[in-house]
């Protein structure tokens, strides 16, 4: 009853084969286009860091430039990284539960390695 | 016919391994070990928020030859994710779409992340003359 109350608009809105539409579609992009550069410099850095101590390493962190790249690399990967398993999960994965439940444990992961990756970035950086 | 049974795309029983079908699924697979490395990754950043002696075992792991081993794969992970993702953006903004362009471009993706990953591994690697 309330199905057949709604538009055609209404209902076919955000049932795409992903059924988030474009959004996602878009941040995939947009934090691709961010890690061109900042891989580069995540690449370039890890060379540069073989072998490292800490105090070396800490000295590193906390110029500003390293700094603030590290924390946009962090927030472009794991975004892109969550995005990109979900697309995959959404692929293979056909039983709505065990989708759903993949789907969630990939976000929490994800958000958990962010979060961590940016508090040790900020606190090695800032305090030492 | 139920769900589960219907054919997945492409037909792999049919089908003709190419270049650009190899480094479609290549993609793929690179993007997902570089999902599971950001576990790893953390490990190691975290550490160093435990302190020197912390840090400096996960940099010891690093270079232990489960380390390497990762880290080469990690490397070679980057380069071609990287170098493809190049070419997918390209793609979205509707250029080098021609057959021969298509598989053209995926050939020098397989390329340029062998010879990169060589080149960086050679600057680290003390046997050639490296750090
Ligand atoms: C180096 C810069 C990077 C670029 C330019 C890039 C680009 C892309 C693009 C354009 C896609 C969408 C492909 C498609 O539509 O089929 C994609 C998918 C994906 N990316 Fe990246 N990416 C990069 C780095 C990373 C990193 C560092 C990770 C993981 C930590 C990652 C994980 C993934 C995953 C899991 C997918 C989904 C794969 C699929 O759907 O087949 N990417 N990437």
């Amino acid at each position: 009853m309330m199905d057949q109350m709604r538009s055609q608009l209404g209902r076919v809105r955000g049932l795409g084969s992903n059924k988030h539409g474009v959004g996602h579609w878009w941040a995939q992009r947009i934090t691709a286009v961010a890690l061109v550069p900042l891989s580069i410099w995540a690449v370039v850095s890890a060379v540069s860091l073989t072998g490292a101590d800490y105090t070396t390493f800490q000295a590193w962190i906390s110029e500003h430039g390293n700094l603030v790249l590290m924390l946009s690399f962090v927030v472009a990967m794991f975004h892109h990284a969550n995005l990109g398993m979900q697309t995959v999960i959404e692929d293979y994965v056909h039983g709505e539960a065990t989708k759903i439940t993949l789907l969630i444990t990939t976000k929490f992961i994800a958000a958990i390695g962010a979060i961590s990756c940016i508090v040790a970035t900020l606190k090695v950086a800032l305090t030492g | 016919m139920a769900a589960a049974n219907r054919p997945l795309s492409p037909h792999l029983q049919v089908y003709r391994p190419q270049i650009t079908s190899f480094i479609s699924i290549m993609h793929r697979l690179t993007g997902v070990a570089m999902a599971f490395g950001t576990i790893l990754f953390t490990y190691w950043l975290a550490s160093a928020a435990y302190g020197a002696e912390a840090f400096e075992r996960a940099q010891s792991l690093m270079g232990s030859w489960f380390g390497l081993v990762v880290l080469l794969g990690f490397t070679f992970s980057i380069y071609f994710h990287f170098a493809n993702g190049i070419r997918h953006l390209f793609w979205d903004v509707g250029k080098g779409y021609e057959m021969e362009t298509v598989r053209k471009t995926g050939w020098l993706v397989a390329i340029f992340a062998i010879v990169a990953t060589v080149a960086t591994w050679a600057t680290v690697c003390p046997w050639i003359g490296g750090a």
